[in-house]
C-alpha cells in the first residue's frame, strides 16, 4: 500500500483518480448495454443461422411493401421502413442536443429537446404499432406465415416468428426509453437537477436511446433490407 | 469526485459535430436504401451480384453503428480504459458470427446431401393466388438453385 502511494505513478489505477473518468451510474449504464448487446446479438445471430441453414426465405419488398393510408395492393417497398428509420435517426440527435442542453446547465433546452424526442420515441412506436396491426390482418403471426419464400416455395415460420419475437423485443425497449424520457422530462421540469447541480442523468437516458437507436440499426438491415 | 468528471467535457466537438455525424448517418442510410432499391430489380439467379450488395449494406451498417456508438452516446471521448472495457468483450461476436452461420450453412448442405425428402420439398412450388408469375421460367431457376 505504502509502495503505490509513493511511487510517482501515471497508472490510471494507482488510486487517487477514476479510472474510467466516469461517474459511477454511467459506468454502470454502459455495462447494462453491453450485457444488452450480448442479447440483441443472440437474437440477431440465431435469427442469421436459421436463415443460412434454410433452402428459400421470403423476399422482405414483397412482406413490408405497403404503406398507410395507401390503397389495397400498393407495392411500395421499403419506403414506410425507411420512414422509420429515420423518425429514430432524427429522436436520437435531439436526445444529444438534450445531453448537450444539460452540460450547459440549460434547462429549457432540455425540455425542449426532450420533448421532441419523446414525440419522436411515440411516432415510431405508432408506425410499429400499424405495421404489426397490418401484418397481422395478412395472416403473420408468431407460429403462422402467409408468405411464401422468394423463389415460390412454402415458407416455415421461422420468418414471422423472428421477425416478430426481435422487432417486439425492440419495440419494448424503445416503449421503456419513451417511458425513462418522460421520468426525464419531469424531473426536469421539477427542477430536480438544477437542485443537483448536474444533468447527468440524462446523459445516462441519453446513452439508453442511442442504443435503441443503434439496435434498430441492425434490426432494420438484417429484416429489411438484406 | 465532480470535479474529475467535469474534466472531459471539453473533449467533444460541439453541436457542429453532431452536425456532422447526422449528415453522415443521412448520407449512409440513404446509400443503404439505394442499394435495397437497386436489389429489387436484380434477379435471384443473380447471387453473387445480390450478395456483394449484401456485404456493402452490412460494412454500411456497421459504419453507423461505428458513428453512434463514439459520436452520439460518446464513447469516442472517454478515456481509453472505459472504451477497452466496453469494445473488447464485443469482438467476441465476431467469432459469435462467423461459428454460427457456418454451422447453419453446414447444416443446410446437410440436410441437402443426406435428407432427399427435405430437398424435394424445399423444391415444390406453391400457387399463388394472385396472378401467377412467369411459372415455366420460375420453375428452371428453382432446380439451378437447388443444385447449388
Amino acid at each position: 500500500m505504502a509502495t503505490t502511494a509513493t511511487a510517482p505513478t501515471t497508472n490510471a489505477w494507482g488510486g487517487g483518480k477514476s479510472p474510467f473518468n466516469a461517474e459511477y451510474g454511467k459506468v454502470m449504464m454502459w455495462y447494462f448495454l453491453m450485457s444488452d448487446a450480448f442479447t440483441f446479438g443472440a437474437f440477431l445471430i440465431s435469427y442469421g443461422t436459421i436463415r443460412f441453414s434454410t433452402n428459400g426465405w421470403p423476399d422482405p419488398n414483397e412482406v413490408f411493401k405497403s404503406f398507410p393510408f395507401a390503397p389495397e395492393g400498393v407495392h411500395a417497398p421499403l419506403v414506410f421502413v425507411s420512414i422509420m428509420t429515420f423518425i429514430l435517426i432524427i429522436s436520437s440527435v435531439t436526445m444529444v442536443l438534450a445531453v448537450q442542453a444539460g452540460k450547459n446547465m440549460d434547462k429549457s433546452g432540455v425540455v425542449k429537446n426532450l420533448i421532441l424526442t419523446i414525440i419522436g420515441g411515440i411516432a415510431f412506436l405508432s408506425c410499429q404499432a400499424w405495421e404489426w396491426n397490418h401484418l397481422l390482418h395478412e395472416g403473420a403471426w408468431w407460429g403462422s406465415n402467409p408468405f411464401l419464400n422468394h423463389d415460390g416455395t412454402a415458407s416455415s415460420t421461422n420468418f414471422t416468428n423472428y421477425f416478430f419475437t426481435i422487432t417486439g423485443f425492440h419495440g419494448f425497449h424503445v416503449f421503456s426509453g419513451v417511458i425513462i424520457n418522460i421520468i426525464m422530462l419531469i424531473m426536469t421540469l421539477t427542477d430536480k437537477f438544477e437542485q443537483r447541480g448536474h444533468y447527468l442523468m440524462i446523459e445516462k437516458a441519453g446513452l439508453y436511446w442511442h442504443f435503441v437507436d443503434l439496435v434498430w440499426v441492425f434490426v432494420f438491415t438484417c429484416f429489411y433490407l438484406i | 469526485m465532480e470535479h474529475t468528471i467535469e474534466h472531459g467535457e471539453h473533449a467533444g466537438g460541439g453541436t457542429k459535430e453532431i452536425v456532422k455525424v447526422t449528415i453522415i448517418l443521412t448520407v449512409l442510410t440513404i446509400i443503404e436504401l439505394l442499394l435495397g432499391f437497386w436489389m429489387i430489380g436484380i434477379p435471384l439467379e443473380s447471387s453473387s451480384t445480390r450478395l456483394t450488395i449484401k456485404g456493402v449494406i452490412v460494412i454500411l451498417m456497421l459504419a453507423k453503428a461505428f458513428y453512434i456508438v463514439a459520436y452520439f452516446m460518446h464513447l469516442k471521448h472517454e478515456v481509453k480504459n472505459l472504451i477497452m472495457t466496453i469494445v473488447v468483450p464485443l469482438t467476441l461476436f465476431v467469432w459469435f458470427i462467423i461459428a454460427f452461420l457456418y454451422d447453419g450453412n453446414s447444416f443446410k448442405n446437410l440436410r441437402n446431401t443426406y435428407d432427399p425428402h427435405y430437398k424435394e420439398q424445399s423444391t415444390i412450388k406453391v400457387e399463388k393466388k394472385q396472378e401467377t408469375k412467369p411459372a415455366a421460367h420460375g420453375e428452371q431457376h428453382d432446380v439451378q438453385e437447388a443444385k447449388h
